[in-house]
């Protein structure tokens, strides 16, 4: 998946994760969680629906690089073959 | 009854607080728990604050660090007792100067910052009252809270004060002072920077004469029916903080302890702040969000050797070092320091208890107790066998009983009098008789809700359980409709209110449905008004707009449409039945409701 496509997949999954959240307001490098008041339930189902959308295995260990756009971007991008 | 024991044996190379659980209790009165701690000097009363900071500056241990706070972004800072009395004298005088008078409320609404701490201990030194509030409140929660609880001062942030209290401060004429923690980039109008009231304080402070009746703590708790209930405790609740800490987490002035709940919930201010402070120990507290790494990377770096969590934290970790098979976790990490381990909020599945024996090396204690009882009740021990999946038997000075239940699933009350249960096996409601120092001493201005909690000379409750031949007692399930998400109380009320102030709902149903890790997950069942469909766009504005109004620690995370809610004849709405039709369970006795075809 390139960069680009990845970016929309997660802002996809935003939306649907967190009622209400609006995930074209996010910079780039602000931290999802406290801005969308995500507890860990929700970043555990925002996990869970990255990993069935990407088919990635999501490691725990890998967590704290999933809490930006930038971030999950980066990672989706670099773990998945190019689109 | 036949159960799983883990068995303690003796090991006379470790001496626990409680040695020998009769003799414990057999020996144990609250004036010899109240001999414990110092009591302000010059016998001018009992103050909490003056517990946990003063009395170890008088004994000279001021050096001693006390809180070790781990930013979320790592950076740690520390403060020894001496540097807490200081800074907590800068905010006591501050309150004095701003003119807030005894007995007036000081709320928080902040992560587990250092400046909490500042507050918590400032307020309760200066004999001013502390209330609470857990950050991931929505503005309606925090609106509700700091009305009813006649808020006078509020320390938050500046992000917090915008999102969720900038909108309702025209209903709050009694919030005088806003302080606002951390850096403020535009000044919201009607607030100040706690930073430079701090500045301007002296630090030395005398903390007053407390009459240990003297409201010191308010803790906002949920109920089936009405608006959330403010607990109200006293100074001399400090008595209870600190015997049953001893008692139940067997803990002393030099462990390392970690407690992981929120001090927004009644666990993480008696437990996370009070009674580990009253020890002298060191407090370690963690503002970032739960990560399995950063968990294990905690226990191992600080060497906590006291752990005090909650069933949901633990079945997470439980996900990820499953017992069962490889893992990779904890390996690298040392938690060799680890002495003993508790968990409160909710029962423990007796799985998570062996698992800690397994992946952790020391089995879990279960615990517990409830914001109207301030402190553990009932606890497993350190020195004592765990049967798991058991709560543990009652804390020496504590008298907990089983009540026969009526027709409404509470305790039953005929003439006034109760029906004790006598034989092992048989569910009841659970009871405590009234006379520890940390029992509530009223819900603030609800006079009836207080007195209904009460039946000849007994403590209700709401919850039921069961008590083994033994004297172990088992959690069976909430005698009311109050759900239990993650460990934390949500009054269904609450949620049902928010949900229909929705243009579009008509009535709202809202019960706990059982999850493995969280225990229940708040669901919502919701008729509309006429004309309007049914479908995944309206679901998902429903579950946006709750949550905006509720904040994520309340808003129901799933929602079901149903036009034929079922309902008593007086047009209640019957959440029993709402869970019994999720849970595929027989409806029992329609006989009250409306509609029972």
């Amino acid at each position: 998946m390139n960069r680009d496509a990845a970016l929309e997949l997660i802002k996809e999954v935003l939306a649907d994760v967190v009622p209400g959240a609006d995930p074209t307001a996010l910079s780039p490098e602000e931290n999802f969680r406290d801005t969308l008041e995500m507890d860990s339930l929700d970043f555990l189902n925002l996990v869970e629906a990255l990993s069935g959308r990407t088919g990635l295995p999501l490691p725990e260990a890998d967590y704290p690089s999933l809490n930006t756009l930038n971030g999950c971007a980066d990672y989706i991008a670099s773990h998945t073959s190019p689109a | 009854m036949d159960h799983l024991i883990i068995r303690k044996e003796p090991r006379p190379d470790v001496v626990f607080v409680l040695q020998d659980y009769e003799r414990a209790r057999a020996d144990f009165t609250w004036d010899e728990a109240r001999s414990r701690l110092s009591g302000l000097p010059g016998g001018d009363g009992l103050n909490i604050g003056y517990e946990a900071v003063d009395r170890h500056l008088v004994a000279g241990h001021g050096g001693r660090e006390a809180l070790r706070c781990i930013a979320a972004d790592d950076t740690v800072t520390h403060l020894t007792y001496g540097e807490l009395g200081g800074l907590t004298g800068r905010f006591a005088n501050a309150l004095t100067t701003l003119g807030v008078g005894r007995q007036e409320r000081v709320f928080t609404l902040l992560g587990r910052c250092p400046e909490l701490y500042v507050t918590v201990l400032g307020t309760l030194r200066s004999a001013r009252v502390l209330c609470p509030l857990f950050s991931a409140f929505g503005p309606e929660p925090v609106r509700q809270r700091l009305e009813l609880g006649d808020a006078r001062v509020l320390v938050t942030t500046e992000a917090l004060y915008r999102r969720k209290v900038e909108e309702n401060r025209h209903h709050l004429p009694h919030l005088d002072h806003v302080l606002l923690v951390g850096p403020i980039t535009d000044p919201p109008p009607g607030t100040v920077s706690f930073a430079e009231l701090m500045e301007h304080a002296p630090q030395e402070y005398a903390v007053p004469p407390t009459d240990p009746e003297d409201m010191a703590l308010l803790h906002f708790t949920s109920g089936t029916t009405g608006a959330p209930k403010g607990a109200v405790h006293v100074h001399e609740a400090v008595v209870a903080h600190h015997a049953s800490a001893a008692f139940a987490l067997d803990l002393r002035q030099e462990d390392v302890y970690w407690c992981t709940a929120d001090p927004g919930w009644v666990t993480g201010t008696s437990y996370g702040i009070i009674a580990p402070l009253t020890h002298g120990a060191t407090v370690v507290v963690d503002e970032g969000d739960f990560d399995v790494h950063r968990w294990y990377r905690i226990l191992d770096s600080e060497r906590v050797t006291v752990w005090y969590t909650a069933p949901t934290a633990v079945r997470m970790l439980m996900r990820a070092t499953p017992r069962e098979g490889a893992r990779e976790l904890p390996g690298p990490y040392d938690l060799s320091a680890l002495r003993f381990i508790a968990s409160v909020g909710e029962p423990l599945n007796p799985e998570a208890v062996l698992w800690g024996q397994d992946v952790l090396g020391l089995p879990i204690h279960d615990n517990w107790w409830q914001t109207e009882t301030g402190a553990i009740m009932i606890a497993n021990f350190a020195s004592c066998d765990i049967r798991p999946g058991s709560m543990g038997r009652p804390l020496p000075g504590v008298e907990a009983a089983l009540l026969q239940r009526g027709e409404d699933g509470r305790a039953e009350i005929t003439d006034g009098r109760v029906r004790v249960i006598g034989e092992a096996g048989v569910e009841g409601e659970l009871a405590l008789r009234p006379g520890w120092p940390s029992m509530f001493r009223g819900y603030l201005n609800e006079e009836a809700r207080y007195a209904a909690c009460f039946a000849d000379g007994w403590y209700l409750t709401g919850d039921l359980a069961k008590r083994d031949e033994d004297g172990w007692f088992w959690f069976v399930g909430r005698a009311d409709d109050v759900i239990k998400s993650a460990g934390h109380l949500i009054g269904p009320f609450e949620v049902e209110s928010a949900l229909m102030e929705h243009p579009a709902v008509a009535e709202a149903g809202v019960i706990g449905r059982p999850d493995p890790v969280v225990g229940a997950v708040v669901k919502a069942f919701v008729s509309l008004r006429p004309g309007l469909v049914p479908d995944a766009p309206l679901k998902r504005e429903l579950l946006a707009f709750a949550r905006r109004r509720l904040g994520p620690a309340v808003a129901p995370r799933e929602i079901e449409f149903d036009q034929n809610l079922p309902k008593t004849r007086s047009g209640k709405v019957m959440r029993r039945l709402l869970r019994a039709r999720e849970l595929g369970l027989p409806e029992g006795d329609l006989s009250t409701l409306e509609n029972p075809g």
